[in-house]
């Protein structure tokens, strides 16, 4: 599949800015001052909207994006733009009653958690949801989603905390390198697992003439690449696959957690840590895209 | 509206026969021509005359070569929408754009609706829908609904525009869901199948297989062999003998 940068950086930066919004909420960055209320604030819902005003650039009518929100019923994709804009009220309020020095009662703070891994799932499902690409159509998919958010928010609110001056305990670090080690643990298990899934179908079944015999393509249907082999045969990554999957790994998990472990108090490097994470997660999340085989390729003779 | 309707009695679709293709590319030829003038936008060409035209098609067709050796064979595959049952790429939109009509199965685009995100046609399993180039909307084959429902055009003309321009008669449209309709008949007596059935999408469209190839065991197997058995007569028997004297 064609990596698109607009979702490569809508999944990536909103993820970030859902997975700090979730560890904001049940209240682990106390925010003493107005100030740090309206900096963090501005912060999060920043990344949660610049990821989901990203996603926008790659339709062919942006204009119409509103409409999305109406097919919440059948379409995952409908269903996370609602609960983005559900998320996006729900803080903005959140922001607003601590700035003025409100209590949000403590049920509020859950239902706005829900709502925030909700939306993270539901990006998740939009691919784990399409039978035609294999690999995405696993039960792990979601699992990366949700814990890349987990873990990453985490890193970004010792960031914060660092940035504020307040304390870092050091189980809230060991915390944070657990959760970063296990997100990349499901990504390898996904890697391995999910990777080797074959498509449901085969040139024989496509084409129905397996009774024939094997099945090979003797001339295509047009002289050009198609928008169909354009959008789903995007093969450039598969040759350095393995060398782009170490580089995600170390910069994504390993210089995070490395930093994590000598310096888990220092604000420069956790912002170097955050910085590493979110680059890591870029490549992760474009051979997500980039290695993933459509169904489709097979009318074409692409091996399944 | 992307839930999917309630299976309606009516089942528009194409029975396509894999015998008969002869491969011409007149289906995808009219089917442009058609529906470029047709339903939603025009069928819009990027760079048509450059070094690397593309542009949106509703149908095209492949050619494959099925089995080995002497018995293998070439089969020409037109490949158009499959109007499925149980339609992901209806499903999946977020805007209600994408839609399976109630009255006759046949899934549709409203253009006016269409935000161009591409999520149907990665959906779909069998590349039917292709993103206008120039348009920005979702385009795919309509059964030509412009044609089949329209007073305007000779009664003879109302099927989709492919089906009434092949040549050889390997598109044939009717009503799957009757199965006294001749498409049904045709699909039982030839054993007509769904494409990729893993996927579970539930085609209405139908393709049927290349016949059982006939028996060639007391045909002549080589012409060569046909010309050395004929022993020459008469004068031919003389300038035979005569050249073979001549060494």
């Amino acid at each position: 599949m064609r990596p698109a940068w607009s979702i490569i950086f809508f999944t990536t930066i909103s993820g970030l800015g859902l997975g700090l919004a979730g560890w904001i909420v049940i209240g682990l960055l106390p925010l003493m001052t107005p100030g740090s209320v309206m900096g963090v604030g501005f912060a999060t819902l920043a990344l949660i909207g610049a990821g989901l005003l990203s996603s926008t650039f790659h339709l062919g009518h942006p204009e119409r994006a509103w409409r999305a929100l109406s097919q919440w019923r059948s379409s995952w994709l409908s269903r996370e733009g609602v609960l983005a804009v559900l998320v996006m009220a729900g803080l903005a309020g959140w922001f607003a009653t601590a700035y003025t020095g409100g209590h949000v009662p403590f049920w509020a703070n859950l239902v706005l958690l829900a709502l925030i891994y909700l939306t993270v799932y539901a990006t998740s499902m939009i691919y784990a949801s399409l039978k035609t690409v294999a690999r995405w159509y696993h039960p792990l998919t979601p699992i990366c989603y949700l814990m890349f958010a987990a873990a990453g928010g985490l890193l970004a609110v010792l960031a914060l905390l660092a940035v504020l001056r307040l304390p870092i305990t050091a189980a809230l670090a060991q915390a944070a390198i657990v959760l970063m080690l296990s997100a990349w643990g499901v990504k390898i298990a996904w890697w391995r697992l999910a990777g080797q899934a074959k498509p449901a179908g085969s040139i024989e079944s496509a084409t129905g003439l397996g009774a024939l015999g094997a099945v090979r393509p003797l001339m295509p249907p047009h002289t050009e690449e198609n928008y169909l082999q354009h959008e789903m045969g995007f093969v450039v990554a598969r040759n350095h696959a393995d060398k782009l999957r170490m580089i995600s790994l170390a910069l994504g998990g390993g210089l995070p957690v490395v930093i994590l472990f000598l310096a888990p108090a220092s604000a420069g490097a956790l912002a170097v840590a955050v910085m590493a994470h979110v680059a890591g997660m870029f490549v992760e999340r474009w051979l997500f895209f980039a290695e993933a085989k459509h169904v489709v390729t097979l009318y074409y003779g692409e091996p399944a | 509206m992307t839930m999917l309707p309630e299976p309606s009695a009516i089942k528009l679709g194409l029975v396509i026969d894999l015998d008969i293709c002869v491969g011409c590319q007149a289906c995808v030829v009219n089917c442009k021509e058609w529906n470029t003038s047709g339903y939603g936008a025009p069928l819009s060409d990027a760079n048509a005359y450059g070094e690397a035209p593309s542009g949106a098609w509703l149908n095209r067709v492949h050619a494959y070569e099925a089995g080995d050796g002497a018995d293998s064979r070439t089969v020409h595959f037109p490949k158009s929408c499959l109007h499925c049952e149980d339609a992901p790429c209806v499903t999946v939109c977020p805007t209600g754009a994408s839609f399976k009509r109630a009255e006759d199965g046949i899934v549709l685009v409203n253009e006016d609706w269409c935000i161009g995100c591409g999520l149907c046609a990665w959906s779909c399993p069998y590349g039917a829908r292709e993103l206008d180039p120039a348009e920005g909307v979702m385009k795919k084959c309509t059964l030509c609904v412009d044609r089949i429902y329209n007073d305007n055009v000779p009664e003879e003309d109302r099927v989709p525009a492919c089906v009434r321009t092949c040549p050889t008669n390997a598109r044939h449209f009717g009503d799957l869901g009757d199965p006294d309709s001749d498409v049904s008949l045709m699909v039982a007596a030839r054993g007509g199948i769904d494409l990729m059935p893993e996927q579970e999408t539930r085609p209405v469209n139908k393709y049927l297989p290349p016949r059982p190839r006939r028996a060639t065991e007391d045909a002549p197997v080589s012409l060569v062999a046909m010309a050395e058995a004929e022993t020459p007569k008469g004068f031919w028997k003389w300038v035979d003998s005569t050249l073979e004297k001549l060494g």
